[in-house]
């Protein structure tokens, strides 16, 4: 027997490094220069990229706990629409008695209601999310057919809920004054309440990925997603992880569902069920579980759904499932597979 | 036992049951006076076809798909439209079945193609997008669907309710009305039967056999794609016959009536109630859940006005009316997790896997 030449590596190597994959990052910037033409005039093209870009963060924040969910858990939540109005609702607890104080035309007493309104709500989803898991999916996991039955009907019984709790008419939610209006530059109007949104949106995008990528939390969940019966043998609890990672995913969807009824400025039962399409089509476009594909893929369909919009309204209707079919042609997995699934 | 393809119902109760149901019906138009028990009786025959094509994707596949509704939507639509542009004749019928029908198998031939290749909980997300987008489609071309106020339009002569056939027949007047009801109901029963033959030809086992463990199947030589792209269209087409006849009754096709997502809720909520991967199933739940849509909500209404009576706090709210979907979703999760085969399942007592 032969023994072939293979290099062993020493222990001194540097680990190999995957291969970057840089197309699909610069993805949304060619196609924002590209629009610049096809719009005309640079101060629209501003406002309508500002417009996708706060639209885009605000959809990752609610698309970045399922894609979470999907990769570490391998649990689809086709409910994860109830968390978002569950936030938005709650937050109206908060908002709309102090109305005077969101109404006052001073930031700090702004901020003094909508803070803890968005804690509020975050709080309530995020435990909510925990008896969700417990309740619906812990007997569940590894079937994915009852798991979509199991968490629809989920969604079924939270929209009637709300409806029972809080009637089923649209609630008005004004945003708080001082966040009201826009910043003029030259003749380029940039409205404050999307600057805010793209801030927070960046900080959530940041945080996930330093907690993914420089924590031990973060390493036991990439660890998890390889190989879970490892992890548990080495003698870490996946499970509390994975309630943890639930928990999470919630209490975001309930930040996003907050966020969308202040841009939009009402809240509806229903408005879950409209977003859940949206938030699959992100989840899809980025790749299951992977919080940078859906990243990328909620600034594309925010893209395309506001240059499509003002270029051919018609057309933006769909847009999105157009944009899906021709990722899935080009990345049949999605711009960035993470799970081998 | 041919007309049931050799597969009869294997409980006692359960033929009870469905020959009440099957006889109930037969008889409404003779029995229960009025347009409401027609109405519902119409309900459960088209809604029974289309669950039971559901179930043969759902329950003997194991594909979870939110299209389902947007099928049973072009077979309405087609009709209606088919009527409406070219006046009430027999000939726009049988262009709106010649267009809508064939329309309805191209396209779940396509998804199907695109995206059952993809694990099943891929299909169910694309398919939601694409029913999604096809709603927004059909509010939106009003100068061809009538956008949200939908199409409405007349029947041919013989089916309208002026139509009279014969005066008096103990004690009803059998027109245009009652026939298209007895159209309905044997169209309906026909291509249930028809399911039902198919679940249990060959064909049917290599379903079962892919829902059951599919790279096993496809380690036996079967090309699962093909079977289950196959499936699927023949659930369209069954779904686009529903929708044709659903039109029919209605003489109106709308967004709310044939597209909505609350539609495809139902449907997904009558297929688990009744029992997943039995046909019998869909007629059993489509029954349960429409009688309950319709005389559950009196029930709950007078509870609810007791219970405001009595001054109890959140009660009258849950038990209004039109939460009705909330106790329904309840029984939904509960049937899930604990008798997965639903009331089918149970009532033939042989436990059976459904994922």
């Amino acid at each position: 027997m032969t023994t072939t030449d293979i290099p062993t590596p020493s222990a001194s190597d540097p680990l190999p490094q995957a291969k970057r994959d840089l197309l699909p990052v610069l993805l949304p910037a060619i196609l924002a220069l590209l629009m610049l033409p096809l719009v005309g005039s640079f101060s629209s093209w501003v406002t309508l990229t500002v417009a996708s870009l706060a639209m885009g963060m605000m959809i990752f924040i609610m698309a970045s706990g399922l894609t979470l969910v999907f990769g570490l858990m391998d649990v689809l939540n086709f409910g994860h629409g109830a968390f978002i109005a569950v936030g938005a609702y709650v937050a109206t607890l908060v908002l709309l008695p102090l109305a005077a104080m969101s109404g006052a035309d001073s930031l700090l007493t702004n901020l003094a209601v909508l803070v803890p309104a968005v804690l509020a709500a975050m709080a309530v989803s995020g435990a909510l999310g925990v008896v969700v898991e417990r309740v619906l999916i812990l007997p569940v996991y590894g079937q994915h057919l009852k798991q979509i039955l199991m968490t629809t009907g989920g969604l079924i019984v939270a929209e009637q809920a709300l409806y029972a709790l809080w009637g089923p008419q649209i609630i008005p939610l004004p945003l708080p004054t001082s966040l009201r209006g826009s910043f003029i530059i030259g003749d380029i109007a940039i409205a404050k309440y999307r600057l805010l949104v793209m801030l927070v949106g960046l900080v959530v995008f940041v945080g996930i990925q330093l907690t993914l990528n420089r924590t031990k939390i973060g390493l036991l969940i990439r660890a998890g997603v390889e190989n879970r019966e490892m992890v548990e043998a080495l003698g870490y609890h996946v499970k509390r992880l994975f309630l943890g990672v639930f928990m999470v995913g919630s209490a975001l969807a309930g930040l996003g569902g907050v966020m969308w009824a202040l841009y939009r400025e009402q809240v509806h039962a229903s408005m879950g069920n409209e977003l859940t399409v949206l938030i699959f089509i992100v989840v899809i476009i980025g790749g299951l579980g992977s919080v940078g594909g859906c990243f990328i893929g909620a600034l594309l369909v925010a893209m395309v759904a506001n240059y499509g919009g003002f270029l051919v309204p018609k057309l933006a209707l769909v847009s999105n499932i157009l944009l899906m079919v021709a990722i899935l042609m080009w990345r049949p997995r999605g711009l960035y597979a993470v799970t081998s699934r | 036992m041919m007309i049931l393809s050799g597969d009869p119902p294997r409980s006692r109760v359960l033929s009870l049951l469905l020959i009440t149901i099957v006889v109930v019906l037969a008889i409404t138009p003779f029995v229960f006076p009025g347009a409401k028990p027609l109405n519902v009786a119409a309900k459960i025959c088209i809604f029974a076809a289309l669950v039971a094509s559901y179930d043969l994707l759902l329950g003997y596949t194991g594909t979870v798909s939110f299209a389902h509704t947007m099928f049973y939507g072009i077979g309405s639509y087609a009709v209606a439209i088919a009527l409406y542009g070219m006046g009430p004749s027999w000939a726009a019928v049988g262009a709106g079945v010649l267009i809508g029908l064939p329309l309805a198998a191209l396209l779940a031939l396509v998804i199907g193609l695109f995206s059952l290749r993809v694990e099943a909980i891929f299909f169910a997300m694309i398919t939601l997008a694409v029913a999604s987008a096809f709603l927004v489609l059909a509010s939106q071309l009003s100068w061809l669907t009538g956008g949200e106020d939908g199409r409405s339009f007349s029947l041919p002569e013989l089916l309208r309710p002026g139509t009279v056939f014969i005066k008096d027949l103990f004690g009803v007047r059998i027109n245009g009305r009652i026939l298209t009801y007895y159209i309905i109901l044997v169209g309906c029963a026909g291509m249930i039967l028809a399911l039902l033959r198919v679940v249990n030809s060959p064909f049917g086992r290599v379903l079962q056999a892919v829902r059951e463990n599919r790279f096993r199947a496809e380690a036996l030589g079967y090309r699962t794609v093909f079977h289950l792209t196959y499936a699927n269209v023949l659930a369209a087409l069954v779904a686009a016959a529903a929708g044709v006849l659903n039109a029919m009754w209605l003489r109106y096709a709308g967004p709310d009536t044939s597209l909505s997502f609350s539609i495809m809720l139902d449907i997904l909520l009558m297929v688990v109630i009744g029992g997943m991967g039995t046909i019998y199933g869909a007629i059993i739940g489509a029954t349960i859940f429409i009688l309950a849509q319709n005389y559950l909500q009196a029930l709950m209404g007078a509870a609810s006005g007791a219970a405001a009576d009595a001054g109890l706090p959140l009660l009258p709210n849950l038990l209004h009316p039109d939460r009705w979907l909330l106790w329904l979703g309840l029984l939904f999760v509960a049937s899930v997790y604990f008798f997965p085969t639903g009331i089918v399942g149970r009532l033939r007592g042989a436990p059976k896997a459904a994922d």
